[in-house]
């Protein structure tokens, strides 16, 4: 279980309890947390998903896989903190993970 | 004004096997779809991706899918209305008029909504400036290359299209390729060959710069780059392209009147009407408990909302299940002798 918060665009904060093995993406999308679309439904073909990780948090995230690069250079406003939220998984080393939304995801 | 009994939005696999359906049971149907190719997300996002989920296929890749699903509802000779987009749906006595983007027209009892999550659109550019020269020399897709003639080009994105037009316009216009990463997403050939071409100078190779803004007083004269660092730089350009593949869209549909669950329809699962009568909604785009967003859903799907289509269809006529093994009926629609 880990704590995420999520920052809208607009600076408003959600805070989520997400269990282990689901991702960032499911956990916002199950809490009703607005600004994640998710449009393929976690499948990493569409970048409606797309977050920008907090600076001292990118670095401790596993790395991307192979294609979610690709899919985010499809993403709205991509920068260097980019991730699709479908591709990272919880654990309780992401306690107190920070990611911002995007303006817009499509 | 064609007539006929069903109008299908969407001519993806659901969209594709709920045709073959309704053509089994004798009615006629005209497809409709936004891209200019049929097989919809299949052929669009993962052509050449194996699938390994259609009953008794053990593996099939989107394209095959796609081609296979055409080749079993030949025998019907439905139309397909590729290019083209319904925007309107009204309702007139038991029927419902169709428009589409181009406007042609339908006349049928029956719409089955089997589009995805909508159609696809490209991405446009986030800058505002750009808006204003959209269509003119603002573009997300080449229609007549030849405008390009010997002019200032700005090509932005990573992926085959944008690496083939820069290579392809490099010949006889001024071409920049601008990039948000240093990788590129397009075949290793292009990748190489734009390389080179940008060692000749003879591409401009922006890597690690977005777009900022575009300039140009009634025409577009320069477009200003960022790298994330924040330092830009500005190039001269009469055209700029963009290629960040494409977005799906809900677009019209969300003003038909239809219930909506954020971007899905709400259906009965007994023949997936929506809340209209003679709009169903099958596949990706139609929720209901337990939905799984699978292509044999789809399939399922699709063959349920075609049973449904012929209440409407044949009013008077009863319904008769038969099978494609036994009925002779079926073998004659099918041109089977």
């Amino acid at each position: 279980m880990a704590k995420i918060i999520y920052i809208e665009h607009n600076g408003k904060e959600h805070v989520a309890e997400v269990q282990n093995g689901l991702t960032v993406m499911e956990g916002a999308v199950q809490n009703d947390i607005p600004g994640i679309d998710a449009d393929c439904g976690g499948s990493m073909s569409c970048a409606t998903c797309h977050v920008y990780v907090k600076e001292d948090w990118y670095n401790k995230l596993p790395k991307k896989e192979m294609g979610e690069d690709d899919m985010l250079d499809q993403a709205y406003e991509p920068n260097s903190k980019s991730r699709l939220s479908c591709q990272i998984m919880v654990s309780d080393d992401l306690d107190g993970l920070i990611v911002y939304m995007p303006e817009k995801q499509v | 004004m064609i007539k006929t009994d069903v109008v299908i939005i969407g001519a993806g696999p659901t969209g594709l096997f709920c045709a073959h359906q309704l053509g089994i049971i004798g009615l006629q149907c005209e497809i409709v779809d936004n891209l200019d190719k049929i097989g919809g997300q299949c052929i669009e996002l993962y052509p050449d991706k194996p699938i390994y989920d259609i009953p008794a296929v053990p593996k099939c890749t989107g394209e095959e899918l796609t081609n296979n699903l055409i080749k079993q509802i030949k025998p019907f000779n439905f139309n397909f209305h590729l290019n083209d987009r319904v925007q309107e749906l009204t309702n007139e006595n038991d029927n419902w008029i169709v428009k589409t983007t181009s406007g042609k027209k339908f006349l049928a009892p029956n719409v089955v909504i089997a589009g995805g999550v909508g159609s696809f659109e490209p991405r446009k550019f986030p800058t505002k400036s750009a808006e204003k020269f959209d269509g003119t020399s603002v573009l997300y897709s080449i229609k007549d290359k030849t405008i390009f003639k010997d002019k200032s080009v700005a090509i932005f994105g990573g992926g085959d299209s944008a690496l083939d037009w820069a290579i392809e316009l490099s010949n006889s216009s001024k071409v920049s390729l601008i990039h948000r990463r240093d990788e590129f997403r397009g075949a290793p050939a292009s990748v190489q060959k734009i390389k080179e071409l940008s060692k000749k100078s003879i591409i401009n190779l922006f890597t690690k710069y977005s777009i900022k803004d575009v300039k140009g007083n009634g025409t577009l004269e320069e477009i200003e780059i960022k790298s994330e660092e924040g330092e830009s730089k500005t190039i001269k350009a009469d055209y700029v392209l963009g290629f960040f593949g494409l977005i799906m869209q809900l677009g019209p549909i969300a003003d038909w009147g239809l219930n909506l669950d954020k971007k899905t329809i709400p259906v009965n699962t007994e023949n997936f009407e929506t809340n209209k009568k003679g709009i169903f909604a099958i596949g990706d785009i139609c929720t209901y408990p337990g939905k799984l967003k699978l292509i044999l859903s789809g399939f399922h799907e699709g063959a349920l909302a075609a049973r449904g289509c012929f209440k409407y269809a044949r009013p008077n006529e009863k319904y008769r299940f038969e099978f494609t093994t036994a009925s002779n009926t079926i073998k004659d629609r099918l041109g089977i002798k």
